[in-house]
């Protein structure tokens, strides 16, 4: 039988504001264990939380770049369940009446544009870390709370993902847009963007769910896709063998690369949600929304169709530029300056993505300002260089910061367009290979391409290849 | 002269004319203190150093000239929920250990602010539940009118150390009555203000949507001026109303001709002692006597307020005390494993009223039961407050008693939850719908204090006081003392 799987993503990203949710502490990740807390995050007896209005904005921002509703009045509410990296033993989030609900997402695999709803965007409270120390009688366990009260949004889809690539692309594009808005670093592997995932599977044509489980722990998107496949396909197995799918939550393994029961459904916890007495609801004033939403900057959706509609970038050049805001900027900033977008386009997925990530960097960290790229590629169309010196100069340009010109200047790489200087040359690469010039003539045409290349190579690179070729083939 | 039983106002006067200095008070309350509080056990935790600390420092500024107001050199003292910079609190709770706040609570904050001399910290009953201070973690507090009874509670330590002289005044806190039927009880003025009026950062929470912090004096003025100092808008405190808080004792003029005032039929139920109800209707003509227009009416859904209490505030109280669990601070009673220290800290470190309403609570916020009780009692709040919203169409004030008995003696109720509970019938639907409402002494009943409750419309505390001043002005309960055998 063929199956198909129905995936719905749970994602919490921290929001980058500069204090936490319901306190003035910084939310600076790092620090000394236990140095970025207070009375109210440390849940000691008598505090009460205040709302940081930045939070409520991050939450609008991003709610109305997934194209939802913002709800005229949410609330908070208490999920009450032990556990020692939560000092209230509660946490305060939002249950039955959420920020925003209703929004979707669209995103393209395999070249099949699909549109992903958001179930609903909701606000909530980071708990704190534990680090278990081993040792006898079991070792013990500190408590760091500096991460404790970070504000983090919870984003929920539909679940209306059906393959493992989907659900990365979901993951991909929702990292881009809070990324463009600004408002989490979205950095997987500190944990500033989680994501658990619903998934069941059921016979292809079936309008009927099956039993899902919930899988967790997972910390990349490759770890996201890997634990899909491997869940998908034992779900699957176990439904071949004549089994049912135990609804339960599952921790993917990474190492072993397998997912594993954490607990089942008899197990699951009853969290007591009931509003939160300590905090007022929210009625969300028209105003701020609208003032939010003129705010908001250019979605990658919408930056993605510019560049194909006004530079006539190929789709697939546009996707790989704007899945990044940093990058698209970059490319915009070139563009200003250098208005032939197709060639910024082919250099920064080149070599410039190729550099950038050999480095680690970030397009925004770039020891090659936009500025000085435009004035390589310049330097290209004048002539000054040639195409493969240009490659050269802006290896060279990576490795020391210096601006493209300093760099020709120094390294002494102007192209050789003297066409007496150049005939010279070409005198001497015809006298030292006679063979080749005889297949030529004889009609080979490809001996003419050697004859160039040897040419270039007595040059260093700096002749001028359109006079090399122009005077090849005068004297031949 | 005897410092200790004077009121603030009269003390204030006397600090800022120079007649006695702060420290002189100071150790007038301290000799106070230590002469009496072995038998009437109002304070857990004293703070005489500090005290005297308080009032040479008031002193010295009104030396230079300073005139630092008239709260400045009055020795005074707070329940022990209140946070206290340096000073453990404790709650009356084990689980809380020897615990020292790293801060202030807000209203501790502008009392330092206005000059207060703080004495130490009250007894009560275990994280403010129950209505006797019996439930106190260390031992129970006396009434000073009859060493035998309870102080009523759970602010039972701040109202005998008010009505014993051991301090000028005090602040409470009333979840569901538990600064006016101790009031009540020792005969001493207690308001608890509109949910909102005064900031609970601070406060160590019992049921949040129901409590709230107030004065306990030993008159109106005392009450007023109390009030006018630990009022208003707090930024800690998102619940806090941001209002403007009038000048509440420049506003205590007497006169309350034509004032309307309802009295609610169902406040004078079963299990009332005629004799206290005698004393209450007395005191309602004397209203009448004053130019107020007294007429019974009808709060019809009163007697669904107690048990729609007793899911709303042992809820809140299950979620708010789940934070004393051993790991960051408090107790800590060491297990296997985090499960069983769990279980060890709070088994031993919560006494067995507190223990019952976390259960009573967790079961009502249960999936499954949440509707059917939570939800409900939410409901039933919405109907308790429309009543009170229909009667104050019609009147200014309600006027009923604060607690159906006088103070019953040490030990009558303590094996019956359900008798306890019933202490406060009269209390309860004033938080449930957030009303700012006081008690005052009215009388006596076999030679114990009865109180009467005033209750107001939300924020109007003017008229409360005006009207409890008004008929303070024309009656002496107020300045009786009781005997406690020593000068």
């Amino acid at each position: 039988m063929e199956y198909e799987a129905v995936i719905g993503l749970e994602v919490h990203t921290e929001l980058k504001t500069n204090s936490k949710a319901f306190c003035g502490c910084t939310t600076a990740f790092g620090g000394e264990p236990n140095t970025h807390v207070c009375p109210v995050c440390l849940g000691l007896p008598g505090v009460l939380p205040v709302i940081n209005r930045r939070v409520v904005e991050f939450g609008l921002k991003t709610a109305l770049a997934l194209n939802c509703q913002v709800e005229p009045f949410c609330k908070f509410d208490r999920k009450n369940y032990y556990y020692p990296d939560l000092p209230k033993n509660y946490q305060i989030s939002q249950y039955d009446l959420p920020l925003a609900r209703k929004g979707y997402l669209t995103i393209t695999v395999d070249g099949q544009e699909r549109v992903i709803g958001i179930t609903r965007v909701h606000m909530e409270e980071d708990a704190g870390k534990l680090i278990h120390v081993d040792g006898p009688d079991g070792g013990y366990s500190l408590v760091d709370y500096n991460r404790t009260g970070v504000p983090l949004l919870e984003i929920v889809s539909e679940p209306d993902l059906r393959t493992p690539a989907e659900a990365r692309a979901y993951m991909e594009k929702l990292k881009t847009i809070l990324q463009y808005l600004d408002v989490s670093d979205c950095k997987m592997e500190e944990g500033s963007l989680r994501c658990d995932a619903n998934v069941s599977v059921r016979p292809r044509g079936s309008q009927v769910l099956g039993t899902k489980t919930e899988v967790k722990n997972m910390n990349s998107f490759r770890a996201l896709q890997r634990a899909l496949e491997y869940e998908i396909e034992r779900q699957i197995a176990v439904l071949e063998g004549g089994g049912q799918v135990q609804q339960a939550t599952m921790a993917w393994d990474e190492a072993r690369g397998v997912t594993y029961i954490m607990r089942t459904k008899e197990e699951a916890q009853d969290y007591r949600y009931f509003p939160e007495p300590d905090l007022v609801p929210l009625e969300i004033d028209g105003d701020w929304i609208e003032q939010v939403r003129a705010g908001l900057p250019e979605l990658p959706d919408a930056r993605c169709h510019r560049l194909i509609n006004d530079y006539g970038l190929p789709a697939y050049d546009a996707g790989v530029i704007t899945s990044s805001r940093a990058l698209a900027d970059y490319f915009d900033r070139v563009v200003s300056l250098y208005p032939d977008a197709k060639v910024v386009s082919n250099w920064i997925m080149g070599d410039f993505l190729r550099l950038l990530n050999a480095a680690g960097l970030e397009p925004g960290s770039s020891p090659v300002p936009p500025e000085e790229m435009a004035a390589l590629l310049q330097l290209q169309k004048e002539g000054t260089i040639s195409g493969k010196i240009a490659k050269q100069v802006l290896e060279e340009m990576f490795a020391t910061g210096k601006g493209a010109r300093l760099v020709v200047e120094e390294k002494g790489l102007v192209q050789i367009s003297d066409a007496g200087a150049l005939a010279r040359i070409v005198e001497e690469v015809l006298a030292a290979n006679p063979g080749v010039v005889e297949d030529y003539r004889n009609g080979k045409d490809k001996a003419l391409g050697f004859l160039v290349g040897q040419v270039m190579k007595a040059t260093k690179g700096k002749a001028n290849p359109g006079l090399v070729n122009q005077l090849l083939k005068e004297r031949l | 002269m005897d410092l200790h039983y004077l009121t603030a106002h009269e003390l204030g006067g006397l600090l800022q004319h120079r007649e006695v200095s702060a420290v002189e008070a100071t150790e007038a309350l301290i000799d106070r203190i230590e002469a009496l509080d072995g038998r009437v056990q109002a304070y857990l935790t004293r703070t005489a150093e500090q005290a005297l600390e308080q009032a040479r420092a008031v002193d010295a500024a009104r030396a230079r000239g300073e005139e630092p107001g008239p709260l400045a050199g009055v020795p005074m003292a707070l329940k022990d929920n209140l946070c206290t910079e340096g000073v453990r609190t404790t709650c009356a709770s084990r689980i809380l250990g020897d615990w020292v706040p790293p801060y202030d609570a807000a209203v501790v904050r502008r009392l330092k602010a206005a000059g207060a001399v703080i004495l130490g910290k009250l007894n009560m009953d275990e994280f403010a539940m129950g209505s006797s201070t019996e439930n106190s973690g260390f031992f129970p507090t006396r009434n000073p009118w009859d060493l035998e009874r309870v102080p009523g509670g759970s602010s039972g330590g701040s109202v005998a150390a008010v009505a014993a002289g051991e301090a000028v005044y005090a602040l409470g806190s009333d979840t569901g009555g538990s600064i006016r039927q101790p009031a009540s009880f020792c005969g001493v003025v207690g308001l608890k203000p509109t949910y909102g009026r005064v900031s609970r950062y601070g406060l160590v929470a019992f049921a949040s949507s129901l409590d709230q912090i107030g004065p306990i004096t030993r008159d109106v003025t005392d009450c007023a001026l109390v009030l006018g100092a630990i009022a208003g808008h707090d930024p800690f405190d998102s619940t806090a109303a941001d209002l403007p808080v009038p000048d509440y004792r420049a506003a205590l003029k007497p006169g309350i001709k034509g004032l309307k005032v309802g009295v609610p039929r169902e406040y004078f139920g079963a299990g009332m002692e005629p004799e206290v109800e005698a004393v209450i209707r007395r005191a309602i003509a004397k209203l009448e006597e004053l130019g107020a227009i007294c007429e019974e009416t009808s709060l019809p859904h009163t007697e669904y307020a107690l048990p729609a209490y007793y899911l709303v505030a042992p809820a809140e109280a299950s979620s708010n005390l789940a934070r004393y669990d051993g790991v960051g601070f408090g107790l800590r009673v060491p297990g296997r494993d985090i499960i069983e220290m769990y279980m060890n800290t709070r088994s031993q470190g919560f006494g067995p009223e507190v223990k019952r309403r976390i259960m009573l609570g967790t079961y009502a916020l249960s999936s499954g039961y949440y509707d059917a009780y939570y939800l409900k009692a939410l409901q039933v709040r919405t109907l308790i407050r429309r009543d009170f919203e229909t009667a104050f169409t019609k009147y200014d004030l309600l006027a009923t008693p604060t607690s159906p008995t006088v103070a019953f003696r040490l030990g009558e109720r303590a094996g019956d939850p359900l008798a306890m509970y019933l202490s406060d019938l009269c209390t309860i639907p004033i938080n449930m719908a957030g009303l700012p409402a006081l008690s005052l002494p009215c009388g006596f009943s076999q030679g114990l204090p009865v109180g009467l409750q005033l209750i107001g419309k939300a924020f109007d505390e003017v008229t409360l006081l005006q009207a409890a001043y008004t008929f303070e002005q024309s009656t002496t309960y107020h300045r009786r003392r009781p005997e406690l055998g020593v000068a």
